[in-house]
């Protein structure tokens, strides 16, 4: 019966939907009690869980409680925040190179860590200076990319967007190189935060970026299907009575904030938010109301696995876990800039 | 349901683009705005649904100004069919045909089964149920039109203006397409504003013709009255001639000449 196959359709794409969410976010508890048991010191798996659940060796016990444990929520947090950020800007531009970095988010977040680093200067002190600026400075970044590429009427023209954004984050990148260039014995503090890392991971940093990660992903999700309708066009969309200015405000200020989240705790990790959102997107489909909350846990996952790897492969030294995605990241956006002539668009 | 639009102006920079449009439109109406490049039809049709925000002037949908409605608001009346649709991304012809139910949904509701009910039946009527679950990017231009079309009818809207609708269509979808929506307009009580170039296709659907240059209206009414050979002459520079062609039931233009041939020397 025709008037049966759109409800089923539908039908059948809610159970898709909920059948890949579950699948993510049970590969996420797998991913976590696995680089949870890996490390200097080996954990069997049903110790971790254990331990989880208030049991285990007091050894044990303080190195996953302390130790493994933050570093792993953090990995997941920073993960998910770049991802939902990619994926929220690629919608925004409709463009799959889209991310906080070509924006310049990324580089101004950097300017700021560097002014605190170097010169100590911020707006608060203690273990919050570096973040607080970092945070500061991607805002700053992204509405001087806004301003500069808004024109008279009050459109942004994607084009414009993105040159303005190389532009700043050229500019910013250029300070911090200069930052690097006299900074002297703090240099090599610039350096590790450029690269980026987990290493010192803590459940004080989990406590400041939880708050602002979730405030950015919820506001991002509840415009979902606005960013659908952007994302064919945003004429298109006006006809459909979206309000597309303010919501492309919206949701380029959220991803901004989830951005800084990342920048603020971890550095620089390039290609996260390029890399997941892409890939989700072939899995699941272009509809944002799955493909921000599978890339929000596929980020995590990823970014769990990663950091796993930087702490273990050299172990007992570390390598910042912005190279590996990096090294990853780069030859999958080449990859991407080549087979994006064999196929338009995405 | 009645669409009015009285003394619209417009400019952009300080460059008038329209200059005191009058129109009024009634259901089941066809209405074709016709002119050459840069007579200002698209700006006209983006002030209709306030894509647009004209400078004087007002449009009444039902005798409401539509500066006190939200463009949400103005969405429920309205469905837009811009000039071309490519979809780049594999949102799949329901995705794209749901999206016309943005404006009737509140910020966390899902589609209910009377929104289903809608798009089912926006997709009956333009034939393209069948295509239901294929990606957008692997349409023809045609499918592709119909799909917006459906998206546009799943608003539900009492008005359908259409920007050049069957421009990149060759000549078979041109004519489905336009069966189709001169068919909604007397079946579905609709209005319809359609932009386009082709004067033969305006002359062969339209009840009423709007002949605009430079911003202006020229001529205004039926498809006699609007397109006399002066008119043609004076708007698009040729020499033409309407006529009743009894084989399709509907008027009809012979294009003899253009006037500019010197000029384009």
């Amino acid at each position: 019966m025709p008037s049966m196959e759109i409800a089923d359709l539908q039908r059948s794409k809610v159970a898709r939907w909920t059948a890949i969410m579950a699948g993510l976010v049970l590969a996420l508890f797998v991913t976590i009690v696995v680089c949870l048991s890996v490390g200097v010191m080996g954990i069997p798996f049903d110790q971790v869980i254990a331990i989880l659940l208030g049991g285990g060796t007091k050894t044990q016990s303080y190195v996953i409680m302390n130790v493994r444990l933050p570093r792993v929520i953090l990995a997941a947090m920073v993960g998910a925040s770049l991802s939902i950020a990619g994926a929220t800007m690629q919608g925004l531009f409709r463009n799959p190179m889209a991310s906080p970095s070509v924006l310049g988010i990324s580089s101004g977040a950097a300017f700021g860590a560097a002014l605190a680093i170097v010169l100590g200067v911020s707006w608060t002190n203690g273990p919050f200076a570096i973040p607080a600026m970092a945070f500061v400075f991607s805002f700053i970044t992204l509405f001087l990319v806004y301003t500069v590429s808004r024109n008279r009427s009050g459109y942004v023209p994607v084009e414009t967007l993105l040159l303005a954004g190389i532009a700043v984050g050229s500019l910013f990148s250029a300070l911090v190189s200069a930052m690097e260039y006299f900074a002297g014995e703090q240099l090599s503090g610039v350096v590790f935060w450029m690269m980026g890392g987990l290493d010192e991971a803590s459940w004080e940093q989990v406590a400041i970026s939880i708050v602002p990660l979730i405030v950015g992903c919820s506001v991002i999700m509840v415009l979902a299907r606005d960013l659908n309708a952007m994302m064919v066009g945003e004429e298109q969309a006006g006809n459909l009575g979206i309000n597309v200015n303010r919501t492309r405000l919206i949701l380029l200020v959220a991803a901004s904030l989830v951005t800084a989240v990342a920048v603020s705790v971890s550095g620089v990790i390039g290609f996260v938010g390029l890399i997941i959102p892409h890939v989700v997107r072939i899995l699941v489909g272009p509809d944002h109301r799955i493909l921000l909350p599978a890339s929000v846990v596929s980020g995590a996952i990823f970014m769990i696995l990663t950091d796993t790897l930087a702490r273990t492969v050299i172990a007992p030294a570390e390598l910042p876990v912005g190279i590996i995605t990096s090294l990853l990241g780069a030859p999958f956006f080449i990859y991407l800039l080549m087979s994006r002539k064999k196929s338009m668009g995405w | 349901m009645k669409l009015s639009v009285n003394g619209v102006c417009f400019r952009y920079g300080n460059q008038d683009v329209l200059a005191g449009i009058n129109l009024e439109a009634r259901e089941g109406e066809i209405i074709g705005i016709l002119g050459p490049n840069g007579s200002g039809k698209t700006t006209l049709l983006k002030c209709l649904n306030r894509s647009l925000s004209p400078r004087e002037g007002t449009v009444l949908i039902d005798d409401r100004d539509c500066r006190e409605m939200t463009r949400r608001e103005i969405a429920t009346h309205m469905g837009v069919v811009p000039q071309s649709a490519n979809v780049n991304f594999p949102f799949t012809a329901l995705d794209i045909v749901l999206m016309g139910r943005t404006p009737e949904l509140k910020r966390f509701e899902s589609e209910s089964k009377r929104d289903l009910e809608i798009v089912q039946e926006a997709m009956e009527l333009t034939n393209t149920e069948h295509l239901a679950n294929r990606p957008m990017d692997q349409l023809s231009g045609g499918e592709r039109q119909r799909v917006i079309i459906a998206r546009a009818l799943a608003q539900k809207p009492k008005i359908l203006l259409l920007d050049e609708p069957t421009l990149h269509l060759d000549v078979n979808h041109q004519l489905d397409i336009l069966d189709l929506i001169t068919g909604l307009a007397k079946t579905e009580r609709l209005i319809v504003v359609f932009v386009t170039h082709d004067l033969a296709l305006a002359a062969r659907y339209c009840d009423k013709l709007i002949l605009m240059q430079k911003g202006q209206v020229v001529a205004a009414g039926e498809v006699m009255t609007a397109l006399t050979p002066a008119n043609l002459r004076r708007v698009f520079g040729i020499e033409a001639s309407v006529y009743f062609d009894e084989r399709i039931g509907a008027h009809s233009v012979a294009i003899i000449r253009s006037f500019r041939e010197n000029r384009e020397r």
